[in-house]
């Protein structure tokens, strides 16, 4: 397949308007678990033309029950591994990547150059932190969020949620780990896609 | 009328924002506050005073992903 095909596809897929707002766009992963890697995936196949994607960890065996990784990539680093994943289903798309723990110093500077940034952690604490951080700051982030994915309660509670012009969560916001409930590849899919989507919806429309 | 979460909340009144999360059980390190339209920084919670018509959303993240 040559770069021309592939791009052909995406543009008999989805119009050649479509195609060029999306290739020219850019959008950060921070946290590359369940979440990450499912909307890293989706928003590479939909054509986005840069992802940045952040994660400090490595792939584990635990890992496998949800997220897009396989069993040799068990040790890689979760950057290394999804930025193969993503080249596999899209050649043309630029990817970078940073294997980091995200913190409240650092979270500005690494991720100024891009306006919309997908919060994919796990911890409750880490989320907050992001959003706080990123939304406090005089840059101008758009956050898409996640929060309550776990369980295998309906997929119907999963809904996308706009908090405000820069604030978008997706989940059912009550169903955490905390609750004793496991984390599954369904739910978290589901709300993974929520995210992504809103993605689409804030590069393809006008959602203020 | 302040509203919080949707909800009236008169008796938020005066209260400073730091207050009426100890009071209600919130978490401090998992919310994010949005206040009138815009995230309050942490650092600001024990000094904003809820005024009338504020509109607060409070999101309470739960763990997974």
């Amino acid at each position: 397949m040559t770069n021309n095909e592939f791009i052909n596809a995406l543009i008999m897929r989805h119009g050649s308007d479509i195609y060029h707002k999306l290739i020219n766009s850019k959008v950060a992963v921070a946290g590359l678990g369940g979440l990450g890697s499912n909307v890293a995936l989706a928003l590479a196949r939909a054509g986005i033309g840069e992802l940045f994607i952040v994660d400090f960890d490595r792939v584990d065996i635990t890992n496998l029950n949800r997220q897009q990784y396989d069993i040799s990539d068990i040790g890689k680093a979760k950057t290394v591994a999804l930025a193969n994943k993503i080249r596999a289903v899209n050649p043309i798309i630029k990817i970078k990547r940073k294997k980091i723990k995200i913190t409240e110093s650092n979270a500005v500077e690494l991720f100024k150059d891009h306006s919309i940034v997908c919060e994919c952690f796990d911890k409750a604490e880490s989320k907050a932190m992001l959003i706080n951080t990123l939304l406090t700051s005089p840059e101008d982030f758009t956050v898409v969020s996640a929060s309550g994915m776990a369980g295998f309660d309906t997929g119907n509670t999963i809904q996308s949620r706009k908090i405000n012009d820069r604030l978008y969560i997706c989940g059912d916001m009550v169903s955490g780990i905390e609750n004793g409930m496991g984390l599954m590849a369904p739910r978290v899919g589901i709300c993974a896609m929520h995210q992504a989507n809103t993605v689409l919806r804030l590069l393809l429309c006008d959602l203020n | 009328m302040i509203k919080i979460n949707g909800k009236a909340a008169p008796e938020a009144k005066g209260n400073t924002l730091g207050q009426y999360l100890d009071e209600n059980g919130y978490n401090k390190t998992r919310i994010a506050v949005e206040v009138n339209g815009s995230i309050l920084s942490k650092k600001e919670y024990d000094s904003y005073i809820i005024n009338d018509e504020d509109i607060i959303e409070i999101v309470n993240f739960v763990g997974g992903g």
